[in-house]
């Protein structure tokens, strides 16, 4: 459990402070995955599969996430020719 | 009796004609709109005379056509009352209609709104059949703002010549303040009665005898509140003072419908509203005597300020204000049939009247009578109706208007009432102006030597003046047969007939109490008749012999000239007391601050805020998804401290 509390924190200071898209899309993936060992570990003291079931779903789903996202990445990275999220604020008001 | 057929048609048949030419007339009618609308009012007229003959055998149709309105216990129906007044209204309208459709076909030809012109005709001559024929005031009511709206259309129907367009405002706006007292005394009478009809409402009509009600802060006698509530409606459309403003402005529009709306019907709805009501009006005798104090007073007046008028129909005007004033007068002293009557021989020698004088001014474009003189030779069929009709409406024995108007003055007299007396003597001042100004205007019109200067200028002599074609001649002959003869079903017993016209309204409106001796009755009809001599002898004198004499006399009393010259100044009173005022009112006060400050300021601030609000709420919308996300977190952190600190 502190492991993956320490791995959530990673990837949300991550999330918040990178600039470089890549990596926040990688501490992205950190606080999924720190969310399936916190699965896992509930999963095995509860005596219960289901948790270990649902953390494979949230697996599967987030590689189709990340792909989907890199895809993105891509094609920002085409018209933009920047990996920055600073300077990616088209949805500005 | 049962709801025939034919009396549904008599309504309908103008409406299948309004419809016919208002969706068709552009492309199809167009010049031949004439077909449709003469031919549906020809028909309602032998289905009225159909009605006529049902109700002179003795039947009395009254049935619901359907349910138009249901509510609890407030039923209103479209039915048909068709009683013997409800008859000679019909005969009187569809009659006039057609005659005057006919002559419109001449007098409106090569006209661009020629189709548009027959159909408002015919939805006039549909509102107007649908107001009498009505057996309920909801449909009564109906009718009444139905041809208030065509006599609109109709004043307005040049409407790219601005006097036309206001005078045709100004009819509806006046006609207003009539209609609201009317609206109100509806509603007082479904108060009282619970019902709008009018069989159930005058059988019931002792109900209300002695009842009190607080009107406006007043405690008034009720009969009293509803008859004059009702008599306001009347008062508008039947334009007696002090609502008599429009009818002269009316004569904008074009003369057939000055000779149908303004003359022959709409004017005289509210006749037939007292008369129709006469139950009503009869438990009053506050409300009689207003009545027949305001006819006599229009009357009069009006009267008088035709003497000094100049335009042909302005004159025709005032003289049917001054004739619906007699009509009230004779209701106003218990004498319906009387009223009714005038009201009836009125509608041929009025139309009559018009309609020649549309022939006239057909014939030299003009409607200033100084302008005019010596028509006689270039118009002789229209000289001869002309004076005809004059002769009926001033009063000449053996004609129609004689023998009503005979019986008005009479019935005034011998009503025994002061007001009675105060009524009678203005009365006869009325039937010595009569046949002054009407044979004024005919001599000023047909005889002397032509004065229409312009025309020379331009190289149109008088001799370009022709008589009008026979479309519009013919229909001026019936009137004329009308205005001679509509009267002899009606003459007194004295002069040897049967007066059958006010037995046959007897059933309706009753019989007026009314007592005097032969010789009485005697003298008051050579009084009345004497003065109707002196007032068309007069006319000759100062007309034809002395005719440098008007001119001295309208100097020598330059004021009195003045006064009635400009109508008793009413309409300058109007302007400064009511018009002037309400458009203050509405610039400077509803445009300037309620509209600009308060409305536009609630219209525009709340937008106004709301964008405001927004300009500073957009602002957290930055763009950067990560800036999302610290909203996100921060706002999590503070849920599960919150659930945290208060578990």
């Amino acid at each position: 459990m502190l492991l993956s509390l320490a791995v959530f924190a990673i990837g949300v200071f991550g999330f918040l402070t990178r600039r470089n898209i890549i990596l926040v899309l990688m501490s992205l993936e950190l606080m999924l995955n720190a969310v399936n060992i916190n699965l896992v570990a509930i999963s095995h003291y509860m005596q219960d599969l289901r948790g270990q079931i649902l953390a494979l779903f949230i697996i599967a789903v987030a590689a189709a996430e990340a792909a989907i996202g890199l895809a993105i990445v891509i094609a920002l990275f085409r018209n933009k020719a920047t990996a920055s999220v600073d300077e990616i604020k088209e949805m500005h008001g | 009796m049962e709801l025939k057929f034919y009396h549904i048609l008599i309504p309908f048949l103008p409406l299948i004609g309004f419809l016919i030419n208002i969706l068709l007339g552009k492309e199809v009618t167009r010049d031949k709109a004439h077909w449709p609308a003469i031919l549906s009012v020809a028909g309602s007229w032998v289905c009225s005379l159909l009605a006529l003959r049902d109700v002179m055998a003795g039947h009395i149709i009254d049935a619901d056509l359907y349910t138009w309105i249901l509510s609890g216990t407030f039923k209103v129906s479209v039915g048909f009352l068709i009683d013997p007044l409800t008859a000679v209204m019909l005969i009187v309208v569809t009659t006039c209609a057609m005659l005057i459709h006919i002559y419109a076909v001449g007098y409106m030809h090569g006209d661009t709104g020629y189709y548009r012109f027959f159909a408002y005709l015919n939805l006039f001559t549909f509102c107007m059949l649908m107001l009498v024929i009505g057996n309920n005031f909801l449909q009564l009511y109906f009718g009444w703002e139905g041809v208030g709206l065509c006599s609109y259309f109709l004043i307005g129907y040049y409407f790219n010549k601005k006097s036309a367009a206001d005078a045709g405002k100004k009819a509806f706006i006046v006609n207003r303040f009539g209609d609201f007292g009317f609206g109100i005394g509806v509603f007082m009478i479904f108060l009282s009665f619970g019902t709008l009809h009018y069989s159930e409402v005058f059988s019931n009509v002792s109900v209300i005898i002695g009842q009190k009600v607080n009107f406006l802060g007043w405690i008034v006698d009720l009969p009293t509140l509803i008859a004059l509530l009702l008599f306001c409606g009347a008062v508008g459309k039947s334009a007696q003072i002090p609502l008599h403003v429009w009818l002269p402005d009316a004569m904008e529009g074009p003369t057939p419908v000055s000779a149908l709306i303004h003359a022959a019907t709409m004017v005289t709805a509210g006749v037939f509203l007292v008369a129709r009501c006469s139950p009503v009006f009869n438990l009053s005798e506050v409300a009689m005597n207003v009545v027949a104090v305001i006819g006599a007073l229009t009357m009069f007046f009006a009267a008088t300020i035709a003497i000094v008028q100049n335009d042909i129909k302005r004159i025709i005007a005032f003289s049917t204000c001054s004739h619906l004033g007699y009509m009230f007068l004779a209701c106003g002293v218990g004498a319906y049939a009387a009223g009714i009557f005038h009201l009836y021989t009125h509608a041929f020698f009025k139309a009559l009247l018009f309609l020649a004088a549309g022939s006239v001014i057909h014939a030299v474009h003009t409607n200033n009578i100084q302008e005019m003189g010596g028509l006689k030779k270039y118009l002789p069929i229209t000289y001869a109706v002309f004076v005809i009709a004059g002769l009926s409406a001033g009063g000449f024995p053996g004609l129609s208007g004689f023998f009503s108007k005979d019986e008005i003055i009479w019935s005034a007299y011998a009503a025994h009432t002061p007001v009675g007396k105060f009524v009678w003597i203005l009365a006869l001042g009325g039937a010595f102006f009569t046949p002054f100004y009407t044979f004024r205007l005919i001599f000023l019109t047909f005889h002397g030597k032509y004065r229409g200067g312009h025309h020379e200028e331009h190289g149109h002599g008088a001799h370009h003046i022709h008589e009008s074609p026979k479309v519009m001649t013919i229909p001026l002959m019936f009137l004329a047969v009308g205005a001679v003869a509509a009267g002899w079903i009606g003459i007194p017993p004295i002069l040897g007939g049967g007066a059958q016209f006010t037995h046959f309204l007897e059933p309706v409106v009753g019989h007026p109490e009314f007592h005097g001796t032969h010789a009485e009755e005697w003298g008051v009809m050579a009084l009345s008749t004497s003065l109707v001599f002196i007032g068309l002898g007069l006319a000759a004198f100062l007309y034809l012999r002395k005719t440098d004499l008007p001119d001295k006399i309208a100097k020598q009393f330059r004021i009195l000239h003045n006064i009635l010259y400009n109508k008793y100044y009413v309409d300058e009173l109007y302007n400064y007391t009511i018009i002037r005022p309400t458009f203050w009112t509405a610039k400077k006060i509803l445009v300037a601050i309620t509209d600009a400050k308060i409305i536009e300021g609630i219209v525009n601030g709340v937008p106004g805020a709301i964008g405001l609000f927004s300009q500073s709420l957009r602002k957290v919308q930055t763009g950067l998804a990560q800036h999302y996300g610290i909203m996100m977190a921060a706002g999590a952190v503070f849920i599960i401290a919150l659930v945290l600190l208060l578990r």
